[in-house]
């Protein structure tokens, strides 16, 4: 199985290939740039420099969101296309999950992937490894910050917080669970298209037409027309062939 | 010569639009898939949601054209995209789609503006002969391009506010009418008399620019007094009226250039080109008074944004090995 791993979600850029459970080409890039503009020169370096052809891979795995909304949505976009005009097999993984595969093994302690979503809100989801497996505890959701510190602090066990973005709330996880925090290495802040491909790698093949971001957030004017048109069911309609 | 087929792609605004044509002028299929009724829910296009909805489409599209077309990704010389102006969320899915194809089956990849592909929506339908003066009138532009030669573009002329398309969907709110109301007033305007005299703002000045909001303006004011003083208002005539004033202004200052710059043909293109009294009015003008010129206007279902008229402006680019990088963006602001 030739993998090819996309993870465009946040400011870092991660692209990766791996033929079954062996890393080949690994990329992570974390320069604040387009990733419009690098995301596909980087996908051709590194099949290059593993002399893959694009005929040869057998699954795109693409981080799927939340996240910067442009910024999953090219991920997506490249590895949808990719897939379909192979033809071959397409899944996503939460990008929350593939920061929270980072922590440590640690018994007991949680795994919290942060990501900011401004104003002092964020994206951000709870793991834990059990047996050596990541586990997800609580669905990945965007929140504010302080109601997600609370939310923290009535748990038991050592908490790790992974992300650069973590930093933007420091204080504040800090006042609410200090003792039980625990500091990861830097180098494991920042997600890598190498995890997202293992996360990815047993996973069922998604529908490519019907594989869309997960925003976990609906566009500001459809949250206002729905709180207006509560009756609404929702569903497509809104595309029409000319 | 062996025929050269381009797989083009368009979604710099509300349309998903793929589209496989042969040699810059066939169409082997061109399929738009329209969002309007999603945004008419806000009554105008929501960046954000055109983003989401091209995500949800595009491959379904692309599909779509290449079963039409009865074609393979071998029988494709090139994938072409619209790599602005527009929304920068919308074209950079329509950017990263074709470098995904493009790269998957080592087909060239051809950077297109949208602007020049409106234009080259006559190729599908005429042959274009040069020189040109183009009218390009839209939801987001006015116009009037010079192109000595299928890849010369001087733009001579354009709007200092809003786009003439973008004045239509302003008064149509006024109006009542659903968005897009360009249609609507169109209709309206024909049942109904230029009574209010709009001003026809730059009409006499030196320039071949254009200016749109002051009519806006006026228009506005009209109804908001006629409102005020309990009068009556006749939305028929506004319609007209507001409707010849454009006509007005578009009219005079593209004949007046067109005989400035000894054109063979002239061109009118863009989503406003479907308008029927704009039509009619520019036809009528260009007989009367530059009979020895031709005057091109697009099929109805050319005017709209569609990729059809991307792969067309794109076989220029062909034929000069004029190609993009893996590195290409999406460029909201481009000019020709």
């Amino acid at each position: 199985m030739k993998i090819l791993a996309i993870d465009t979600s946040n400011q870092v850029m991660s692209v990766a290939l791996m033929d079954e459970a062996r890393l080949i080409v690994e990329r992570i890039v974390n320069v604040k740039k387009n990733h419009s503009i690098q995301l596909m020169p980087a996908i051709e370096a590194i099949m290059k420099e593993a002399d893959w052809k694009p005929k040869e891979l057998t699954r795109i795995v693409v981080a799927k969101g939340p996240g910067s909304y442009t910024g999953v949505r090219i991920g997506v976009t490249v590895a949808k296309t990719l897939a379909f005009s192979l033809n071959i097999d397409l899944v996503g993984v939460s990008s929350l999950e593939v920061l929270a595969a980072n922590g440590a093994q640690i018994p007991e302690s949680y795994c919290v992937p942060i990501f900011d979503a401004r104003r002092g809100n964020i994206y951000t989801g709870l793991y834990q490894y059990k047996e050596h497996k990541l586990v997800q505890i609580e669905k990945d959701t965007h929140v504010s910050a302080e109601q997600w510190g609370l939310y923290l602090k009535h748990l038991q066990g050592p908490i790790q917080l992974l992300g650069e973005d973590r930093l933007i709330h420091t204080e504040l996880f800090e006042n609410d669970c200090g003792d039980k925090l625990i500091e990861l290495p830097a180098s494991l802040h920042y997600p890598r298209a190498s995890v997202l491909a293992e996360r990815g790698r047993y996973l069922e093949p998604e529908n490519v037409h019907l594989f869309e971001p997960e925003y976990l957030k609906l566009a500001e004017a459809e949250q206002n027309w729905m709180e207006a048109h509560p009756d609404f069911e929702k569903g497509g309609g809104w595309i029409e062939k000319l | 010569m062996e025929k050269k087929r381009i797989l083009a792609i368009e979604t710099s605004c509300d349309e998903t639009s793929v589209a496989v044509i042969e040699d810059g002028h066939t169409i082997l299929s061109n399929i738009v898939a329209s969002q309007i009724k999603s945004h008419q829910r806000f009554g105008g296009v929501v960046p954000e949601i055109a983003s989401r909805h091209h995500v949800e489409q595009i491959t379904l599209i692309i599909e779509d054209a290449l079963t039409e077309a009865a074609v393979s990704y071998d029988d494709l010389d090139a994938v072409a995209v619209t790599e602005g102006p527009g929304l920068v969320g919308a074209l950079l899915i329509g950017v990263n789609a074709a470098k995904a194809i493009a790269f998957a089956h080592d087909l060239p990849l051809i950077a297109v503006n949208h602007i020049k592909g409106h234009i080259f929506a006559n190729q599908l339908a005429s042959t274009l002969s040069f020189p040109i003066l183009s009218l390009v009138v839209s939801g987001g532009h006015t116009e009037l391009i010079y192109m000595e030669s299928e890849d010369s573009y001087e733009i001579i002329g354009e709007t200092r506010d809003d786009a003439a398309g973008e004045a239509y969907d302003k008064i149509g709110r006024v109006l009542g009418v659903p968005y897009p109301g360009g249609k609507h007033i169109d209709q309206m305007a024909h049942e109904g008399k230029d009574t209010y005299h709009f001003p026809r703002a730059m009409i006499k000045d030196d320039t071949f620019d254009f200016s749109f909001s002051g009519l806006k303006s006026s228009f506005i004011n009209t109804v908001h007094n006629a409102k005020q003083k309990d009068e009556e208002i006749h939305l028929n005539d506004l319609a007209a009226s507001f409707q010849a004033a454009v006509i007005d202004v578009l009219v005079s200052k593209t004949i007046r250039a067109a005989k400035g710059k000894k054109v063979k043909q002239l061109v009118l293109a863009g989503g406003v080109a479907a308008n029927k009294g704009l039509r009619t009015a520019l036809q009528t003008a260009v007989s009367e008074e530059l009979p020895e010129v031709e005057m091109l206007i697009p099929p109805l279902e050319l005017c709209g944004d569609n990729a059809a008229m991307i792969g067309a402006a794109a076989y220029i680019e062909l034929k000069n090995n004029n190609f993009a990088t893996y590195a290409l963006n999406g460029r909201p602001g481009l000019t020709v």
